[in-house]
């Protein structure tokens, strides 16, 4: 019997992306099957797929202590690579196949807008409940702001100024909050946000700016809209690395 | 053949993410500034002109809808990695400060949607 268990784990860790397939297939399967016959379409089959992943994610990091959810369990590392930068950012540009150019054009000035607004207010939220919880130092205050604008500024930023790990760490929890949250919440606030065109998509996109949360989140809402949220959101964490530790910092700086 | 779409797919992913790289390199950040955006108006370009020019096939285009098509699962697998643990554990500061900014955006969304409208375009139905 061992002999049998050891085997089949062999292979499912040999061929750990076969096994990935298998796997989230399946869980996408029961997520769609809840959906209809349990829930009658009252909550998404792709969303209920998400909150499974991020649940997969929790019992993943628990049990191994790693900080890649589910995939840090040997058996299931494929899955890492199934939704690891390369294949999601491929996935993603194949979602521009068949996109009307116009749409993005039709949104003009209030795509960059919504990307300027996106970062300062997240800067500002970060820096304003940095402050309420008592840190005074700009370099700690700015980085906990960029933690606020996605979980790659917040460690790029506090680098650049020299902030302690601890408060590095406290970044991206901000930021892993945030994106958890726009995946999860999206559908659910999509419809009394105006979210169901491509041009409320891109302005999306430009406000969220963390690339996972808002596929993730157009995904369970409406697939047609992601490759508008994820254009404008591509471009978020580059302008909060930009900002962050130049303007931002200065800014910060001069009030406190 | 379905290689050709996957691979025109691929090129322009590259081609988009070493112009981002570029990108980054010329503003002096450490990151990828926009390089999957590139992507994306590339492929939307190069395939709009070989459609006009009728020289993309069925095949063809099946090898860049598939990976269009699973992109739910694959979603499902990056939500299945990410680091839960961590933003459940770093204390209250990190998810308020998350959370708060996340509602706050929400709430902008509509607001920034009704800039820029002219008055001669046709509103879109909400």
């Amino acid at each position: 019997m061992n002999e049998v268990i050891d085997s089949l784990v062999q292979v499912l860790t040999k061929y750990s992306l076969i096994t990935a397939f298998a796997v989230i297939g399946f869980t996408v399967w029961v997520s769609y099957y809840v959906s209809e016959r349990l829930m009658h379409g009252w909550l998404h089959g792709s969303s209920i797929a998400i909150l499974i992943g991020l649940t997969l994610a929790y019992i993943g990091g628990v049990k191994t202590g790693g900080s890649r959810g589910i995939s840090d369990v040997e058996l299931f590392a494929g899955i890492g690579v199934l939704g690891g930068t390369m294949l999601r950012d491929l996935a993603i540009v194949s979602n521009a196949f068949g996109v009307k150019l116009d749409e993005f054009r039709k949104t003009g000035w209030s795509g960059v807008i919504s990307l300027l607004v996106g970062v300062f207010i997240a800067f500002f939220i970060g820096t304003l409940v940095a402050y309420s919880f008592g840190y005074r130092d700009p370099v700690s205050i700015t980085t906990i702001g960029a933690g606020a604008a996605t979980f790659l500024v917040g460690p790029v930023t506090g680098s650049a100024l020299g902030a302690s790990s601890e408060v590095i760490a406290l970044s991206i929890t901000a930021g892993l909050t945030k994106s958890i949250l726009v995946m999860s919440a999206t559908p659910f606030v999509a419809k009394y946000i105006g979210l169901n065109n491509p041009r409320s998509a891109l302005i999306y996109g430009g406000l969220m700016g963390t690339t996972s949360g808002v596929t993730g989140g157009l995904a369970a809402t409406d697939p047609k809209l992601v490759p508008y949220g994820a254009m404008s959101a591509t471009f978020y964490t580059g302008l909060g690395c930009l900002l962050g530790p130049s303007i931002i910092y200065l800014l910060i700086r001069q009030i406190v | 053949m379905a290689i050709y779409g996957t691979a025109l797919l691929s090129a322009s992913l590259l081609i988009g993410l070493i112009f981002g790289n570029l990108l980054g390199i010329l503003i002096g950040v450490d990151a990828n500034v926009g390089g999957v955006g590139i992507a994306m108006l590339l492929l939307i370009t190069l395939t709009a002109r070989l459609q006009k020019s009728g020289r993309i096939k069925a095949p063809t285009e099946a090898g860049v809808l598939f990976w269009s098509s699973i992109y739910i699962p694959i979603v499902v697998a990056m939500a299945a990695s990410q680091n839960v643990i961590a933003a459940v554990k770093g204390g209250p500061m990190g998810i308020l400060a998350g959370a708060l900014t996340v509602f706050t955006c929400f709430a902008l969304v509509p607001l920034i949607s009704r800039l820029g409208w002219s008055d001669s375009e046709p509103r879109e139905p909400s």
